[in-house]
């Protein structure tokens, strides 16, 4: 394909991608440097019987003025990346140095706001991703060996946790284990403590949480794996088990590597997907325990009145480096392939 | 050919197949749940006392006289006006995946066709746009709209989303034509027609499974988007995704949380039935990456 035809087809596609995923990176970096104006504030003296009084008033049409003409905010440089909100470096450094063990620095960091999201975050990813992965494949195995007339409806009934609203689908299962909803109610009785509420403790809001993350992305990696094991050289399966191999080692030599390829695009999959992880804090209402990464621009952006556009664009600059360390592996075995196939 | 070794139960059997029921029972049982519930009054769907309330609509019989009621779905479709967040949303679907389907049908075809290395380099750039949390795109949306003054309005989310859904739809296509042999477009240019109307001639005619496919995901995408529309649309232009979550907000009132749970059951509706006409086109396509590796 000449190159010129070649511009042509992609342009549309190019133009939409530059215009609204490019430069709204550049956007975000640009307004990370600044912050909001800070309210102009007069003070007047007003006299009394009583003497004179100082009194300060926001100017409330300076202000206006001031955002009107700069709406960006005032410059403020690599600032917000280091203040508490985010990196915290003057904080993180006061911690190492004011805490004797590590457990009480932990705790420290672990309220900062940017490094409690980010660690969530990456908890969340680091647990949902692998038992999915395990879970899927479990499953794969045992639809493929049911009767030909139940795969159908099972891949049926599985797709719906996937396929449904994220937010959607966090809300049906958070009105279950609601104190008044049926499993909830259910727990309480079991543990026999009326008060008891999934939503009281960060531990149970986490759990929570990755309990959804598996219900929703499990059917992602159960459909990939059974779509693998249809492809499984029956020739080497027979071949194994002339030599002897039981069903289990059939499987965990012959099924599992056959699937390896499978594998590591589904971690690439659900690496991207969970890293996320948004709106099941929003429909658990989870946020006094659990806060990612993507919900804390969300707070920022909602800000009532005044968002902080400078905040959200920090973070949001810091969580486009994490997903690139993150994707920095797969970039790098595809680059290769690909100088392999050129020459 | 199955021996009677395979067909016999045995103790890994028996866990794998009960394993398999576990899971179907964990991934149907809340919406089947939330579905019954959706035609009961709140103090049965969400009832402390006794969840078999739930069941028979005890209360339900008691308020309303029967044991199903459809006044959730009354308050939220008449008194919340949610038809017309439905009618948002079908706009919204319907020219997001139009549109991404056009821009990236011609994309994907010339990312499979081109061998140079510049090909490579978008393909690793939509890959990483793709990881990108949506939301962290947003936030540099808001500023630039509103200086324009184009926050808010339908247009503007449907083109911010065909450009989300770009880096999907266009590896997704690409590798569905690397699948279509480059002998069709080449002899059709060596009969003389131009790049252009080889793909128009040749190459569209076959493309349709494909493009049905990767339709389906963008239709997912628009459709169960919330970063993007709960930010940029306006309150009268909300599709049902973000007014689903502001019904929240308003409806602590007694009752009204029947609502939202109607309005949740009534955005599930539309999943369900493409998933049992589609099923076979959605599996193709979650594993159509996988196979290619």
């Amino acid at each position: 394909m000449k190159h010129r035809t070649f511009f042509w087809f992609i342009l549309p596609t190019l133009s939409a991608m530059i215009l609204f995923i490019a430069l709204p990176i550049v956007s975000v970096f640009l307004q990370s440097l600044f912050v909001q104006h800070e309210q102009v504030l007069v003070v007047s003296e007003s006299c009394g019987p009583f003497g004179c009084k100082e009194s300060t008033k926001v100017d409330l049409e300076a202000t206006e003025k001031l955002r009107e003409e700069a709406p960006m905010g005032q410059y403020n440089g690599l600032g917000t990346y280091i203040n508490r909100s985010h990196l915290a470096f003057a904080e993180v450094g006061n911690a190492w140095g004011s805490t004797t063990t590590f457990g009480e620095f932990w705790d420290q960091v672990f309220d900062l706001p940017f490094y409690n999201a980010l660690i969530f975050t990456l908890t969340y990813t680091a647990i949902v991703t692998p038992l999915v992965l395990v879970l899927g494949l479990a499953i794969a195995i045992g639809v493929n060996g049911l009767p030909k007339l139940m795969k159908g409806p099972s891949i049926f009934v599985s797709l719906l946790p996937f396929l449904v609203t994220p937010l959607v689908g966090s809300l049906i299962l958070f009105w279950m284990v609601d104190g008044d909803g049926v499993i909830g109610a259910t727990i309480q009785l079991i543990f026999d403590d009326p008060n008891l509420s999934l939503k009281a403790s960060t531990a149970l809001t986490w759990t929570m949480l990755i309990v959804y993350g598996v219900w929703h992305t499990l059917p992602f990696s159960f459909i990939t794996f059974y779509a693998g094991l249809q492809t499984v050289p029956s020739d080497t399966l027979e071949a194994a088990q002339i030599d002897g191999a039981s069903k289990w080692q059939r499987t965990i030599f012959v099924v599992v590597p056959h699937l390896m390829p499978l594998v590591s695009f589904v971690t690439l999959m659900l690496l991207m997907d969970n890293f996320r992880v948004f709106e099941p804090i929003v429909s658990f209402s989870a946020e006094a325990h659990a806060r990612s990464l993507s919900w804390i621009i969300y707070n920022d952006l909602r800000e009532s009145g005044n968002p902080l556009y400078g905040s959200a664009g920090a973070t949001s600059m810091l969580t486009i480096i994490g997903v690139v360390i993150l994707l920095t592996p797969v970039l790098i075995r595809t680059w290769r392939d690909f100088n392999r196939k050129a020459h | 050919m199955a021996t009677q070794l395979e067909t016999r139960m045995t103790p890994v059997k028996a866990i794998s197949f009960a394993l398999v029921g576990l899971w179907l029972l964990i991934a149907a049982f809340p919406f089947l749940w939330t579905f019954w519930g959706s035609f009961k009054v709140q103090a049965d769907f969400f009832s402390k006392a006794d969840w078999t309330n739930a069941l028979w609509g005890t209360n339900t019989t008691e308020e309303t006289g029967g044991a199903f009621t459809g006044a959730g779905y009354h308050g939220a479709w008449i008194t919340e006006e949610f038809w017309q967040n439905v009618i948002n949303s079908g706009i919204v679907v319907f020219f997001t995946v139009i549109i991404s389907l056009t821009f990236g049908t011609l994309g994907g075809y010339a990312l499979a066709r081109s061998g140079f290395r510049y090909a490579f380099w978008l393909l690793m750039a939509a890959l990483v746009f793709r990881a990108m949390p949506h939301i962290t795109l947003v936030s540099g949306y808001l500023l630039p709209f509103f200086e324009w003054n184009i926050w808010g309005h339908l247009p503007t989310t449907i083109i911010v989303l065909v450009a989300i859904n770009q880096p999907f739809t266009l590896w997704m296509l690409h590798s569905f034509f690397l699948n279509i042999p480059k002998d069709m477009d080449e002899s059709a240019m060596v009969d003389g027609c131009t790049r252009f109307q080889a793909f128009r001639h040749v190459i569209v005619p076959v493309m349709w499974p494909g493009v049905i496919t990767t339709g389906l995901f963008s239709f997912l995408l628009a459709y169960n988007d919330f970063a993007v529309t709960a930010m940029l649309l306006s309150e009268e232009n909300e599709t049902i995704i973000p007014a689903i979550n502001s019904f929240l907000g308003t409806t602590q009132v007694e009752g009204k949380v029947m609502y939202a749970v109607a309005a949740v059951v009534s955005a599930t509706a539309p999943l369900f039935v493409l998933i049992l006409f589609f099923q076979r086109q959605i599996v193709s396509g979650m594993t159509a990456g996988a196979v290619k590796g």
